[in-house]
């Protein structure tokens, strides 16, 4: 059977085309298309790791925020706290300080009044006397108009005197 | 969109068995008076030839260079076209002109000397080209017997009797082209992966080349570094080269014409040398264990002391496998183009029996013909991925590292691992 019987000239034609093959591809192709692919593997496989890692990183930052944002949270409601007490303490001694200003302006004024009110009375009482004297003067100067009267006067002061 | 596509398919399949039919029918109508030689049309098909077939015309085929020695050693080298000459003869019964190619012998002058070379037709060395010796008119009285007589080691050609002489014949046939075209491909392919990871370092290739780094991780990852393992770096280039250089020959013969149809993984020669660098391979790299394996295996020792029973057979072995590997691939390949040829000529047998059986036939032929072609595109895989495993599990047997220390604790191991292997070889 012709199918049988290989040929010489196929075989030998073979035999040479897959040599050149074997050499072309080992040379330029296969180590390429070997490194490339366990390269890229190698690539993925880091990626996938570092996305892991980085994930994790993330996942600790963003607990250690929100550690950081309730202590700041915590914080900040102490300070409001405070503020608030402070504010009280403030309006509290800004209030004893105000009255305590009014007090003393009061009192000053008090003083003033008073001292005004002595004064006046005092002129008053000096205007009073001085009408009294010069009311009393012209009722003395009318009842003293008649000699008998100042004699009389005269006696009685005498007899005073000599009481005394 | 999926329910046009599908139209449009079934309209193509109905437009391929209409244009099937017509041709048929045709050539029944042209061929009448012509006995249709079967068997002689398979063999064209199945096996090499000097010139390769154009589509459409049988006359004309495209000349290749034939490359042969003579048997004074000079080598001689002329086109494939001057082997044969196209003749119009009239067929006397329907009057219609028909084309034959016609063998006609090739005188090559070198200085004083004329070289002859023709194509055979005798049963040793059918289709193949031969060297015409001229008989010395001297020394025999052959010249001298009538033409029309037959005689057993000469033939008559030309008006003349000759000795023929199958000279050392390295010709660009058929085959060869077919070969190189497919090694040409392969390359084309490979190169084409390659370029796109010189222009994109780490990035993953698109579309063509991404299938084709489909396909080789689908064979290094799966085949040769899951057998190999550590030697998988040493042995990868021979296996993916074998392999893609058998996906490649399948898959072009598979095309029916020029750059394909070669019918060339089903020719014992093609596989005979991937069988032989297998073995070659195999034996080269095999270490000591291995052959001790061959000459001393752990068996009881009446089995291989005064009768080398095991060895004989572990000898034997060492050829069966390539063996093996040889004839799976020859044949498996070889019987699906005869199946495709026989069912495509059934169409031309039936068509001696009228239009009616021509056309039946045409449409259950073709339909089964599509088939047999899809399931060779599937076992244009299958086989080149046998084949590789095959290879990668006989390289793995013989180069199987084997640490001294726990050679006596892990030896029932490793016996199960061989047999293993052994059982997956006959499997397959």
């Amino acid at each position: 059977m012709e199918l049988f019987t290989p040929d010489f000239g196929l075989i030998f034609w073979m035999f040479i085309a897959f040599a050149l093959l074997f050499l072309a591809l080992k040379k330029w192709a296969w180590p390429v298309i070997i490194k490339s692919m366990d390269d890229r593997a190698e690539l993925i496989d880091k990626g996938v790791e570092y996305a892991r890692d980085a994930k994790e990183q993330l996942d600790g930052a963003r607990k250690e925020a929100q550690k950081y944002i309730a202590e700041a949270q915590k914080q900040q409601a102490e300070i409001l706290r405070d503020a608030a007490r402070i504010k009280t303490q403030i309006i509290d001694e800004a209030k004893t300080q105000a009255s305590l200003e009014a007090k003393k302006v009061m009192d000053a004024a008090k003083l003033s009044i008073e001292q005004s009110r002595k004064e006046a009375e005092l002129q008053f009482k000096n205007e009073v006397s001085k009408f009294s004297i010069e009311i009393a003067e012209k009722m003395i100067r009318k009842q003293m108009a008649s000699d008998g009267a100042q004699v009389e006067l005269v006696n009685k002061l005498l007899d005073e005197i000599e009481k005394n | 969109m999926t329910n046009s596509f599908n139209i449009s398919r079934l309209l193509l399949l109905f437009a391929c068995i209409f244009a099937g039919i017509g041709t048929s029918v045709a050539y029944a109508n042209d061929h009448e008076g012509e006995k249709l030689d079967v068997k002689e049309i398979i063999f064209e098909h199945l096996g090499d030839g000097y010139g390769w077939e154009v589509p459409f015309v049988h006359q004309y085929r495209i000349p290749l260079p034939v490359i042969v020695r003579a048997n004074d050693g000079s080598w001689h080298s002329f086109s494939s076209s001057k082997l044969t000459e196209l003749v119009e003869t009239e067929n006397i019964e329907t009057g219609k002109i028909e084309h034959h190619l016609v063998s006609v012998p090739v005188k090559i002058e070198d200085g004083d000397k004329v070289y002859t070379f023709y194509l055979s037709k005798s049963e040793s060395h059918k289709n193949k080209v031969v060297q015409l010796l001229p008989v010395d008119d001297a020394s025999s009285s052959v010249a001298a017997i009538d033409a029309e007589q037959e005689l057993p080691e000469y033939i008559w050609v030309d008006g003349g009797h000759y000795l023929e002489y199958r000279p050392f014949d390295i010709s660009i046939t058929k085959n060869v082209l077919a070969l190189l075209i497919s090694a040409i491909v392969v390359t084309l392919l490979m190169m084409c992966v390659v370029r796109w990871y010189k222009k994109n370092p780490m990035k993953a290739p698109r579309r063509g080349s991404g299938f084709l780094e489909l396909i080789v991780e689908f064979v290094y990852d799966g085949v040769i570094k899951n057998t190999l393992g550590k030697r998988a770096s040493k042995f990868a280039p021979y296996l993916l080269t074998a392999f893609f250089f058998i996906l490649v020959m399948n898959l072009l013969g598979l095309i029916v014409i020029f750059p394909g149809g070669a019918n060339l993984t089903g020719n014992i020669a093609v596989t005979i040398v991937l069988a032989v660098l297998t073995f070659l391979v195999t034996n080269i790299k095999g270490n000591k264990h291995y052959w001790k394996e061959i000459f001393w295996p752990d068996v009881p020792i009446w089995l291989k002391c005064p009768l080398p029973i095991m060895q004989l057979i572990e000898i034997f072995g060492i050829f069966t496998k390539p063996a093996a590997l040889c004839v799976r691939l020859f044949a498996n390949m070889m019987g699906g183009h005869m199946i495709v040829i026989t069912l495509i000529l059934l169409i031309f047998i039936f068509g001696a029996f009228g239009m009616a059986a021509a056309g039946g036939v045409t449409v259950v032929s073709l339909i089964f013909t599509i088939f047999m072609l899809l399931l060779d595109v599937l076992v244009s895989f299958i086989q080149a991925y046998v084949f590789t495993m095959l290879s990668t599990i006989f390289i793995s047997l013989s180069t199987e590292e084997h640490e001294a220390g726990h050679a006596e604790a892990s030896g029932m191991h490793e016996r199960e691992t061989h047999d293993s292997e052994r059982k997956q070889i006959q499997s397959a």
